[in-house]
Parts: structure tokens; sequence; C-alpha cells
């Protein structure tokens, strides 16, 4: 039910609220924001559980909350906490390099990173029931984004063209079950819903993400690393409801003031992207 | 001539809405903006985040026109957040979520629980001989303000209390879960004869 929606990070109830004000459908609870994550290095976990509850006491609206790439024992707390979504995410540091949680051990739904169709499909067969792009989180910069968007559906696209002896290269290829592979080819479309995260900063941006295929978004920094939050919350709310809309994406934009500062992703130390496999 | 539903696409499971209807042979149009209600025959307003459909409908300007249409008695289906919206009171929303306060009950957000605690039943409606699969996910429950208001299927709780699920009153029709989300018609069906 978050279809059409924006899931914003917050660090505070207070921020909760202003999102949930601003129209967000979930917030996600995490202690630092991914730029600031980016900016202070050393190793990312998953928030306080007295940081997650206060959070849900604050909001009526669904909490999500981050979990690091293979740390079962963090999604165990986090589902003990009740939180609606777990994220196992790569903006966290991964606590194994060769595993991802097994999902399907779970009640509690998991949303995951994917930069491709084939680490799209491994993680619903691993138990994943949103996928997002991964983008890169924490730079403001859309590129990475808009990357792993077309990089997803384009390969969908092609593989809806091609014949059953072509799909089994592609379930090689992308590495991915070829039933998930089959069921892609038949439908047109990823199993699960697919979001879009990583660099969204303004309104303009929700709205290409959305053109693309998005079916939702989630902003991180952009929203409380830029100058005025809750107006530009509220815009980035009603571009992606009216994304079509180019006169109503204009209108939304104007007068949000300065934008969260963006970086270059040559200039990077990390990519957050790489991370999962 | 077949009939012209809207369906309110602000946010949430319009697609699945626009589909089921589509199916039935129906002409569908989306609803953003006010120029959209135009020459409607009847709306659907599906789940999603009743707190963000309701900040939706008040900055596309949407809300009142639509409000009056719904006082002039355009049929309405309302699924889970649909629900909330058409209830008369919202015992624990936000004090800025307004309602069409268009159907005589009260009604509980998330009354099942949070996302963790969706679930699937049997549901046995009035009128449908084979019961009806009910998605519900962090579905609303409903209290029956007036008794003009006709329970069609209720949930067994585990303290043995009878919640209303699935209640009409005159044109308006209202779901706590998701008949969008499966294959099955029949409520779609149901809400199309009534026009």
């Amino acid at each position: 039910m978050l279809r059409g929606g924006v899931i914003m990070d917050v660090v505070t109830p207070a921020e909760a609220k202003i999102a949930e004000d601003a129209g967000a459908v979930a917030v996600m609870a995490l202690e630092r924001v991914p730029a600031d994550i980016r900016r202070d290095g050393g190793v990312a976990r998953m928030s306080d559980p007295a940081m997650v509850e206060g959070i849900q006491q604050a909001v009526t609206i669904p909490v999500m909350a981050k979990a690091r790439i293979g740390h079962f024992a963090e999604a165990q707390i986090l589902e003990s906490l009740g939180v609606d979504y777990v994220d196992e995410s790569e903006v966290l540091t991964p606590a194994d390099e060769a595993h991802h949680i097994d999902k399907w051990s779970f009640t509690v739904p998991f949303v995951c990173g994917a930069t491709n169709l084939g680490e799209a499909l491994r993680r619903i067969s691993e138990g994943a029931c949103m996928i997002r792009s991964k983008g890169e989180a924490g730079t403001g910069n859309i590129v990475e984004a808009v990357r792993h968007l077309r990089s997803i559906l384009g390969d969908i696209r092609k593989i809806t063209q091609a014949d059953q002896a072509e799909l089994f290269d592609w379930a090689k290829q992308l590495q991915a079950p070829l039933g998930l592979v089959q069921e892609v080819a038949e439908t047109g479309c990823l199993p699960v819903p697919m979001f879009c995260a990583g660099g969204i900063a303004t309104p303009a941006d929700a709205s290409l993400v959305m053109q693309l295929g998005a079916e939702a978004v989630f902003v991180g920094s952009g929203i409380f690393k830029s100058e005025d939050p809750a107006p530009r919350a509220k815009a980035i709310v009603e571009a992606t409801t009216h994304f079509r809309d180019p006169t109503m994406v204009a209108k939304v934009s104007r007068g949000l003031g300065d934008a969260m500062p963006g970086l270059e992703i040559g200039e990077l130390d990390t990519k957050l992207a790489e991370r999962g496999w | 001539m077949s009939p012209i539903v809207g369906v309110l696409a602000l946010q949430g499971a319009s697609r699945e809405h626009t589909d089921a209807l589509g199916r039935l042979g129906t002409t569908v149009r989306q609803v953003r903006l006010p120029k959209d209600l135009d020459g409607l025959d009847a709306i659907v307003i599906p789940g999603g985040e009743s707190t963000t459909i309701s900040m939706l409908l008040e900055s596309s300007k949407t809300f009142e026109p639509l409000s009056e249409l719904l006082a002039e008695g355009l049929p309405v289906l309302g699924t889970c957040a649909g629900m909330i919206l058409l209830a008369k009171e919202v015992l624990d929303g936000r004090s800025d979520q307004r309602s069409f306060a268009r159907i005589d009950i009260a009604v509980r957000r998330n009354a099942f629980g949070r996302q963790i605690a969706s679930f699937e039943t049997d549901l046995y409606i009035k009128d449908l001989e084979e019961p009806f699969r009910g998605v519900f996910i962090r579905a609303p429950g409903a209290q029956i303000l007036d008794p003009s208001v006709e329970i069609l299927a209720s949930v067994k709780r585990e303290n043995g209390e009878e919640t209303p699920v699935f209640c009409r009153q005159e044109n308006v029709m209202v779901t706590s879960f998701h008949p969008e989300l499966t294959d099955d018609l029949r409520l779609h069906q149901m809400f199309l004869e009534h026009l």
C-alpha cells in the first residue's frame, strides 16, 4: 500500500512528525542519514531500539528500519520491535560478505536494494517482498538511481522478447533462478513492487524516476539535509503523485530553497551500491 | 453505454482497482485533479495511507468538489484507506485528517495491528454463495453508528468480538480488506450492480 508514495529517512521522532505531516507513506528510522554516514565513516549499524520505538510512537504511518546486509540478528531485533518493514541495506556496513539474510524465515516483510535485474531476482529468491533500485545514497546525485532503474527495467523489456532457449542463458547471465526469470518474461514486471532510492533531492528527481517506471520513492538525505525540509518533503510527495504533469511539478518546485549539497560520483571514496552480492 | 467509474489515484492501490474494473468492461478513469471528476457515474477510493491521500486531496483541491459529488449521492466504493476517508468518525486519526463522512460508521485505523499482523481469511459475504478471500493489511475496523448501515461481512476476533469489515449504506460501500489484491471480481461486480 506504499505505491505512488514517498518513504522518508528520519533520525528523530520530531523529523518523523514532519515527514508524516508532509504526506509520507512511511518513514525509515535510522541513526544517521546516508550523507552523514558517508561523512563520518566508521561502521554503520542498526539503530538503537529506543530510537525506533520513539519514532513508532510519534507517527501512525508504517515505520521501516535498516539492518546490515546478512545481519539476521539485527533483523530479528527489529521484527521483535514490531517494525512494519526491515530494509536489509547497503547504507549500513555489511555484516556478511557472502550471504544475505534468509528472509523467508521472518514474518516481517523485507525491502532490499538492487543495481541490476540479477541482483533483484536473487533478493526476491531469498524472500524480499519489495525491491528498491539502490542509486548512490547520500549523494543528492540522481545519476546512479537512473542507471540502476534503466538497467533493471531495460533487461525486463529484453527478457519479454526472449525465446525459451534464450531464457536459460539469461538465467545464467543474471545468476538468478530460472523460474523467476521465466516469470518476469511472462509478466513483464518483477513479481514484487519496485521502488527507487539513492540520490533523490528534488521534486523533478521524483518525477523522473516515476516516469522511468519506479512505483514509489525513498528519499534519504534529500529532505532533512536541505535548507527547508518541510516544504521540500511535501513538494516531493506531490511530485510523486502528479509525476506525469509537468505544470504540477513546476508549481510545487517553486521557492523551495537550496537542495542538499550534491556529490560527484567519480569523486567518492566508497560506493555504497557495490555492497551486496 | 458502460458506466464511467473513477479511481482516485493520488496514492495507493489504484492500478489494481483500475485493472479489476477494466476486466468487468467498465470505462475507468484515474482521478488526480478536480477536472477528472467530470461526468463520473461512480468512484472508487483505494487503499493506501489515509493521511497521505487526505493531504493530497487538499493540495490538489479535489477534496471539496469530490465531497460535493458524494453528498449529492455519487456511488462510492472505499477499500481500506478508502473506508477511513468515507467514515463519519475516525477514532484515532490525526487532528487535521479530513473525511467525507458518507457512512455512519466509526473506524479505528490499524485496528487489526501493524504490518506484521496482516492476514488473509475467508469471508462469508451476504449475497455471495462462495466465500471471498479477504486480504487484510494494517486494516481498519468499523463500529456501526446507525442501524441503517448494513453489515455484509464481519470477522471474529480473538476476544470473540465480531468486527464489521464490509458495510453498505445507501450507495456507499466500504471494506477493511483489499478485494483488488485478489483475482476475484465478485465484489467489484456487486458495486457495479448497484449503479
